[in-house]
């Protein structure tokens, strides 16, 4: 993440995409502005300066979902797969604080690390041809929110109102990497209020 | 303002440019052509930048009417299209009088057959790039293919007609394969070399599934040693990727920006525009060749692309 942040400060001219990850950083070059062990070299230089790095302290943002029902149609087997409630298990995933570790799949998709170990539930075996925007979901040890409606195979278990990814916004997406998250409970009329907003 | 009337869409029509690059950190897919290649000598036969956007259309064409006319080009594969019912060849720039109709049929070569336009198709950029982005429907006319009845602006031009042709020796030398050149892949040595070797040896076909997403490959299944689990990590584009299963898949112009399946290669940047050529129920074996020729190979390309024989007025 550090190498990421000074990637972007100090862009290096050659570098044309970096995709993050959890314990990755894919650099995608010109392989003819660039060779490949001149990247590396330049990379290094980099690596070398990375505990100078003063990352800026994490935003904290606040997700309202509305958890169960139609809109989280996995919450009752995850529950019962774990020997809780449905409500133990909403108060569980909204007590915790995510970080967000990097943003793939599609435009916003924020990997959040984080969740309860008593909550780490496999993904579907059969994925979802098409999963409704704004569905919050949870595959082994992590949680997150579809921005899109796209197939998916996390386990569905609310929904937010709260549009992730907007192109006519100044900040497309609403979570960058290293913001923190917290979901916060509602009920389905706060739901419909929010949604028309 | 000159426009385009959308007569008939075709099977898959979306607008594309060179796409956007460089949005990875927010996971935006860069997008872009399927043929780079084609769009950029499409856009130079009709005098615009290379990366101005145009139509892709795929396997079957549409049928486009210009009120106030147009200058335009096909590139990349053989649909057999006529303008008013006089047969049109590819990579050649054609002027389009008010009122005429551009009619494209099915495919007689490859997947992918490109329109462009003098001025370029104008719609609204997302990030920096026309290009669409189906799944997401980001970028060029509403983020979905074409539609009868769409009506597309042309970016307005000072340009004139000029009779252009490509250079058809270039146009062979940047022709389909049935062989794609590979480098290594980030995992390649998760897989024991009977595997690999499999790999190197079969004849994979392109699956009805394929899309601009990804390629699904069928033939022999590439398994990887058991036991390993993948962490997901960022992916390239051309990344062979093996899921379980073992049927490889291509990551293409829209892939996702991470995943998290072993990749055994990666196809090498020169040969990306074939990828976009491939239909399905098309053939293809791979060959592993070193970095160092994947990179000399995309140089001589760039060369030819940039030789002054390529263009013939």
């Amino acid at each position: 993440m550090k190498l990421l942040w000074l990637l972007q400060s100090k862009p290096v001219t050659g570098i044309r995409n970096l995709h993050p990850a959890y314990t990755s950083l894919l650099v995608k070059f010109d392989a003819l502005t660039l060779r490949q062990d001149e990247l590396e070299a330049i990379l290094r230089l980099y690596l070398d300066r990375i505990e100078d790095v003063r990352l800026p302290e994490p935003r904290l943002l606040e997700i309202p979902v509305c958890y169960g029902g139609h809109f989280g149609p996995d919450l009752d087997d995850l529950s019962s797969m774990h020997g809780m409630t449905p409500s133990q298990a909403i108060e569980l995933h909204a007590s915790a604080v995510y970080v967000v570790f990097f943003l793939g799949f599609v435009p916003g998709f924020a990997y959040l690390g984080g969740l309860p170990k008593a909550m780490a539930t496999p993904r579907l075996t059969t994925p979802r041809r098409s999963v409704p925007v704004g569905s919050v979901g949870i595959a082994g040890d992590q949680t997150g929110v579809y921005p899109f409606a796209t197939p998916g195979g996390w386990r569905l278990i609310g929904r937010t109102p709260v549009a992730m990814f907007r192109p006519d916004r100044k900040d497309m997406s609403l979570l960058s990497i290293g913001c923190r998250v917290r979901f916060i409970p509602i009920s389905c009329e706060r739901f419909a209020a929010l949604e028309k907003t | 303002m000159s426009v385009v009337e959308v007569q008939a869409p075709g099977l898959f029509t979306t607008v594309q440019d060179l796409g956007r690059e460089g949005f990875g950190p927010m996971g935006v897919s860069p997008s872009g052509a399927a043929d780079p290649i084609s769009l950029r000598l499409g856009n130079r036969l009709v005098a615009n930048y290379e990366s101005a956007p145009a139509l892709e259309m795929t396997l079957l064409g549409g049928t486009f009417r210009f009120p106030e006319g147009a200058i335009v080009a096909l590139t990349g594969s053989e649909f057999g299209a006529d303008l008013e019912g006089n047969p049109l060849d590819l990579w050649v720039s054609i002027e389009a009088r008010p009122g005429q109709t551009l009619r494209i049929g099915p495919t007689r070569s490859g997947a992918r057959c490109y329109l462009c336009v003098q001025g370029g198709i104008d719609v609204k950029q997302f990030l920096g790039s026309a290009s669409t982005h189906v799944l997401t429907g980001l970028g060029g006319l509403n983020g979905r293919p074409l539609r009868e009845g769409d009506v597309l602006k042309i970016a307005s031009t000072t340009g004139s007609f000029r009779n252009r042709t490509i250079d058809p020796r270039v146009i062979e030398r940047l022709s389909r394969r049935s062989v794609l050149r590979v480098t290594t892949g980030p995992q390649s040595d998760w897989f024991p070399e009977s595997s690999r070797r499999l790999f190197y040896a079969s004849a994979y076909r392109v699956a009805e599934e394929s899309s601009r997403m990804g390629l699904r490959l069928e033939g022999s299944p590439v398994s990887a040693r058991s036991g390993r689990q993948m962490i997901t990590e960022g992916v390239s584009l051309g990344a062979i990727q093996i899921p379980a299963g073992g049927q490889p898949i291509i990551l293409f112009v829209d892939q996702q920006t991470t995943g998290g399946y072993p990749k055994i290669a990666n196809v090498i940047s020169a040969d990306i525009h074939r990828v976009g050529q491939l239909r399905p129920r098309d053939e293809i074996r791979f060959e592993r060749i070193e970095l160092e020729t994947a990179r000399s190979l995309l140089r001589e390309q760039e060369e030819l692309l940039a030789s002054e024989r390529l263009m013939q007025e």
